[in-house]
């Protein structure tokens, strides 16, 4: 009797979307469970911020202001750029651009099942983040949202054999679909014909297209292009860009754009 | 009625969800032991009379919730866990270590096997024998933690 419950429940759940409500009521009380999990990491990284020596320290510190310096140069030369893309933009008459904002979460657990690469983060409903919402690291786009709770939601990574994004070459443009392949650190472009130019080396952004990921985020890096005559299509391996692994923080990406379903 | 510190099995249980979804380093995640099982196992070996398939089913949907999972998957395997742990609980308790250790590895084998024929209905690929490693890994666990187990619930005189 309780098999046939169990067995009907996990075929409403692969099947239909009707237990997502009740998922998401749970999703708070599971929180908690990863924050605890976690709470031995964090003592250690708090101990380690707490027990280095003044000269340590420094040192960072005069690291960190170079870096603020160069960074401030940089993002002065980007407002002007900023602002002449707009006016060009006006010019030509085309779409106005969004303006982003972000949220800085942290990774409180990953999914104990090795097959799917999922991680929950420490941001949920209460501080914005939706469904579908992209998240990425300082180096890359991750993944995105697939569940929210009040205060924690789970993220696909892009990594997982279920998910697929849209890609273009930045060198020449050229459009593709990147697929996870359930490594860590690949991904795959799926129907690219032999002929297309895309080469080793080549930087993928993400395109904007389908409309879930903002256009122009950096996604991999091809690692290598096999082009088999015998085959219709080329065999195209990306490294990603995010660190799917390491990264402890990461950005969630709310557009101010409530739908951006439809016509992109 | 006098107390019998049932609050002894919810501590474990939520001990065991913690263990299952604690972060691992990527490459060992295959090679955790199944917690919730054997924590399920243990239970019913030690109280047939008292606890049955409907106390793994719950304890199931609960680590489905936990970790994730398709709602059901956890249930149903530790369902049908239980009902072979309440089958064959006589004969197991006569088995010497080595014996227990190889059923354990038999019963874990059957949960992962529920589990990865419900991944592979929900369209996830389905990978070579690696999904038997928490099998093996919970079996040699069983030695180590049964004793403590029984002797603290022994003393708690949980019934």
């Amino acid at each position: 009797m309780l098999g046939l419950v169990a067995a009907a429940l996990i075929v409403v759940n692969i099947y239909t979307d009707w237990l997502q409500p009740v998922r998401d009521r749970v999703a708070s009380f599971v929180a908690p469970l990863y924050w605890l999990t976690d709470a031995p990491g964090r003592v250690g990284e708090w101990a380690g911020e707490q027990l280095r020596t003044r000269e340590e320290i420094e040192e960072e510190n005069s690291r960190l202001r170079r870096q603020v310096l160069l960074l401030e140069q940089r993002s002065q030369l980007l407002a002007s750029v900023k602002a002449e893309n707009t006016q060009l933009k006006e010019l030509m008459n085309s779409a106005e651009t969004v303006d982003e904002r972000v949220l800085v979460a942290q990774i409180i657990g990953v999914s104990p099942d090795p097959l799917e690469h999922v991680l929950v983060i420490d941001k949920g409903r209460n501080h914005g983040i939706r469904l579908g919402t992209p998240i990425m690291d300082a180096s890359g786009l991750l993944g995105q949202v697939i569940e929210t709770g009040p205060s924690a939601s789970r993220v696909l990574l892009i990594t997982d054999p279920s998910h697929a994004l849209p890609v273009q070459v930045l060198r020449n443009s050229v459009r593709a679909v990147a697929e996870g392949t359930g490594d860590l650190y690949r991904l795959k472009l799926r129907h690219v014909a032999n002929t297309s130019d895309v080469r080793e080396g080549d930087l993928l952004l993400s395109s904007g297209l389908g409309g879930r990921f903002p256009a122009g985020y950096p996604v991999g890096e091809i690692m290598s292009v096999e082009r088999d005559p015998g085959k219709a299509f080329a065999d195209v391996e990306v490294q990603p860009r995010g660190r799917m692994n390491r990264s402890r923080f990461v950005l969630a990406v709310m557009s101010e754009r409530e739908d951006r379903g439809g016509t992109e | 009625m006098e107390p019998n510190n049932r609050w002894f099995i919810g501590v474990t249980v939520l001990l065991a969800l913690l263990l299952s979804v604690m972060p691992l380093p990527y490459q060992w995640l295959w090679f955790r032991p199944a917690f919730v099982a054997l924590i399920v196992i243990f239970w019913i070996n030690r109280m047939p009379q008292s606890l049955g398939v409907g106390f793994a089913w719950l304890v199931g949907l609960l680590e489905d919730f936990a970790t994730g999972a398709v709602l059901g998957t956890h249930a149903l395997a530790l369902g049908a866990l239980a009902y072979f742990c309440l089958l064959t609980y006589r004969r197991t308790r006569a088995f010497n270590p080595a014996q227990q250790l190889m059923w354990v590895f038999v019963l874990v084998g059957i949960h992962q096997v529920i589990g990865n024929w419900v991944h592979s209905l929900a369209g996830k690929p389905v990978p070579g024998l690696v999904f038997l490693w928490p099998a093996l890994t919970s079996a040699l666990l069983w030695p180590l933690v049964t004793p403590w187990l029984d002797r603290t619930a022994g003393r708690l005189q949980v019934r």
